[in-house]
């Protein structure tokens, strides 16, 4: 039988049901993340396939590119390489008995050396998710020990944190999206500040800083590692404008971010343990005191 | 719902239409990419209502929320509510040129947009973005030639008799 009218209340019914069951759905995700598992389920097992099928002309196009390069280009290339690697090894040396004597230092201060971390290259599977929102997808999940709150890295600096893990892919929010902050600090005078996103790539803002701060164009802004989310003292921006406009409170400071968001495909995740807490010291009361010796 | 032969017609566009919403773009034209899935479900469901309804746009919705890092359930909002407009006014839309349906198109994008933006908004992430009508626009240029291709499509496999 061929049906001309659809309307009638079934499908209003549906649709009412839906739209009540999206706006339960969109709470439970927003407010109490209780989803987190179904979306993971739902990237690995449909979602990926699609994006690896995606990534194939990409993949294509640079394994073409990598297997056509002239001999001479290699040579050139390896020689560059060399040259800095050789570059790097002399820095690297010196860090190294910086790294000892720091060490040493921390010791004689009686403090606890600072544990290395461990790191994970991966590769961006696709950037360009919601336009609104900054947020990169990359190729280790689940499987790989990635978590929630990770944070991911570039060779230049922090780039954000992981929000939701898949199976075999993860997406991190850059720290450039409109809802990230990181705790920060100046470099060059530790002055403690917090950097949120702007939207643009290019653009943070460190928020709360009053007007007498003393603050300076191209001061390099680093993770303060107070957040215990993000390892320390790894560089973030620099600092590329400096507002204070009569009657606010508060100083308007941009940083430009060191990281390059928006260029490169590799990403280094990092395993970073937040620093133990000491368990505060118990102090008994009178009462107890008498029960514990009973 | 989906019959076994709808099955293997629609689910492919609509797969594919979901592909080419994730497919990587240069930066400049990322806000110019047309809702490829809203697009090709309103077909549906202007063409074969009995088969393709709220229930399908909704778990669409949701597979979009997922690729698009969103909250579960904001592109499944719009979805369901333009859907509904469409099982609504089908009739009407149906006879129209493919220009005077393009403003339809248009007007339809526009309020899936907002209402996106419009959760973005309440959960506090509202994206400062000037030109937030360009994709429903593109989306309504695309129309015509969207609707040939999947009329052909339809035409071929025989969805249905009528239309």
């Amino acid at each position: 039988m061929q049906q001309i009218f659809l309307r009638g209340p079934s499908v209003t019914l549906r649709a009412i049901i839906l739209i009540i069951a999206s706006i339960l759905i969109m709470t439970a995700d927003h407010r109490w993340h209780h989803l987190e598992a179904a979306r993971g389920a739902i990237e690995t097992t449909l979602i990926y396939p699609l994006r690896y099928i995606i990534n194939i002309p990409a993949r294509l196009f640079n394994w073409t590119d990598e297997s056509f390069v002239s001999h001479q280009q290699l040579l050139d290339e390896n020689r560059q390489l060399k040259e800095q690697k050789l570059r790097a090894q002399v820095s690297l040396q010196k860090l190294s008995i910086l790294e000892k004597e720091n060490e040493r230092l921390r010791k004689m201060l009686s403090a606890k050396p600072k544990v290395g971390e461990k790191v994970l290259v991966a590769e961006l599977m696709s950037i360009d998710l919601d336009p609104y929102k900054q947020q990169v997808i990359i190729n280790k999940g689940g499987q790989d020990g990635v978590y929630l709150g990770q944070p991911i890295i570039d060779a230049w600096g922090v780039m954000g944190q992981v929000i939701h893990v898949g199976q075999m892919s993860a997406t991190a929010m850059l720290i450039s999206d409109p809802s990230h902050a990181i705790p920060v600090q100046v470099n060059r005078n530790g002055m403690r500040s917090t950097a949120f996103g702007s939207g643009h790539t290019g653009k943070l803002e460190l928020r709360y800083i009053p007007h007498n701060a003393e603050i300076e164009i191209g001061d390099l802004i680093v993770s303060s590692g107070l957040g215990e989310r993000f390892p320390p003292n790894y560089p973030v921006g620099r600092i590329s404008e400096i507002e204070r406009p009569a009657g606010e409170t508060f100083a308007r400071v941009t940083a430009e971010p060191v990281a390059h968001l928006d260029r490169g495909r590799e990403v280094l995740l990092v395993w970073h343990r937040p620093p133990e807490i000491t368990e505060p010291v118990e102090v008994l009361s009178q009462d107890e005191v008498k029960n514990a010796d009973e | 719902m989906l019959t076994s032969k709808c099955y293997r017609v629609v689910l492919p566009t609509l797969v594919l239409a979901l592909m080419l919403e994730m497919f990587p773009l240069p930066d400049w034209a990322q806000a110019y990419r047309p809702e490829w899935v809203t697009l090709v479900l309103i077909y549906w469901a202007m063409a074969v209502p009995e088969q393709v309804g709220v229930t399908v746009a909704w778990i669409f919705g949701l597979l979009l929320d997922v690729t698009q890092g969103a909250i579960l359930g904001q592109h499944a909002i719009g979805m369901v509510l333009v859907i509904y407009l469409v099982h609504l006014q089908y009739l009407r839309i149906r006879v129209a040129s493919l220009f005077q349906q393009a403003i339809v198109i248009f007007v339809l994008l526009m309020i899936k947009q907002l209402l996106v933006l419009w959760v973005s908004g309440i959960v506090g992430q509202a994206p400062d973005v000037g030109d937030y009508f360009m994709p429903s626009f593109i989306g309504a240029l695309i129309w015509p030639w969207l609707f040939v291709v999947l009329r052909d499509i339809r035409r071929r496999f025989t969805l249905t008799k009528s239309f």
